[in-house]
């Protein structure tokens, strides 16, 4: 279990598309590896232009922001840009509600995401 | 005089910080949401309200100590749903906790827990000694 990768990645033309295999991102231990194998990918790269893809996400929770304000800074450290993509209902309304919708680029559809990190 | 009424009763349970017991609550409580017929977006806003209370007594109020208990109780029917969650901890003043959604705070990578259930219950309270938290969501028109 502790092996099991809770992101799968594809790349293509540069651009790394992430999408998360936990519908519910609330688990604190859960939140660390996704935040580990987040700053993993973003090591690797020169200039990170990564998409993040919540189509699967049902639940999301304070620590799970966190960690994506942590892994936004982390991008922007190294000049790269991050798109989060699908957010839709309720998982949008934590981020309005939050305001972090000022702080990420939120994107409705895949396409845009991708179009925004390009 | 007989009615079919379902009669709400405070449930009440002890757990431990640990993921499968705060799953173990939070499914009892949505449970007896859906029986009422509790909407999507509302099952979403007390699970994610709950999620934050369970998430702050154990890493806040117990220090990330799995093995110190948290007290849990609910009451849930037709026009409201109520719970409270107690840790072992000194307690905190949340007058003391920045406002996460001010523009130079939105980059902290913590401190908007409270913030989350406030706006997504409609009421909330802490005790005095900061320990317990009560949070209502009143069922929408």
């Amino acid at each position: 279990m502790a092996d099991t990768s809770l992101l799968q990645i594809f790349e293509r033309d540069g651009i790394t598309n992430v999408e998360f295999v936990e519908s519910n991102i609330l688990d604190e231990v859960c939140i660390r590896r996704i935040g580990d194998e987040l700053m993993s990918v973003i090591e690797r790269k020169g200039c990170p232009k990564i998409v993040l893809n919540f189509e699967n996400v049902n639940a999301l929770s304070s620590s799970a922001l966190g960690m994506l304000i942590t892994v936004n800074t982390k991008i922007g450290d190294k000049k790269g840009k991050l798109a989060l993509a699908s957010l839709e209902g309720p998982i949008r309304d934590v981020f309005r509600i939050t305001k972090l919708d000022k702080a990420f680029s939120l994107c409705d559809s895949l396409a845009d995401a991708i179009s925004t990190v390009r | 005089m007989c009615s079919n009424a379902k009669q709400p009763s405070r449930q009440q349970r002890t757990i431990l910080g640990v993921r499968d017991h705060f799953d173990e609550v939070q499914d009892a409580v949505l449970e007896l949401m859906k029986s009422f017929e509790y909407s999507e977006h509302e099952l979403f806003s007390v699970r994610v309200a709950f999620e934050e209370a369970l998430a702050n007594a154990l890493l806040h109020g117990h220090q990330g100590d799995e093995t110190n208990t948290i007290k849990v109780s609910w009451i849930v029917d037709d026009m409201r749903v109520e719970i409270e969650v107690e840790d072992q901890g000194r307690g905190y003043n949340p007058e003391t906790i920045p406002d996460p959604t001010a523009d130079e705070n939105l980059t902290l990578p913590s401190g908007r827990g409270l913030a989350m259930i406030r706006a997504f219950m409609s009421a909330v309270s802490v005790n005095e000694r900061g320990n317990r938290v009560r949070m209502v969501h009143q069922r929408r028109a």
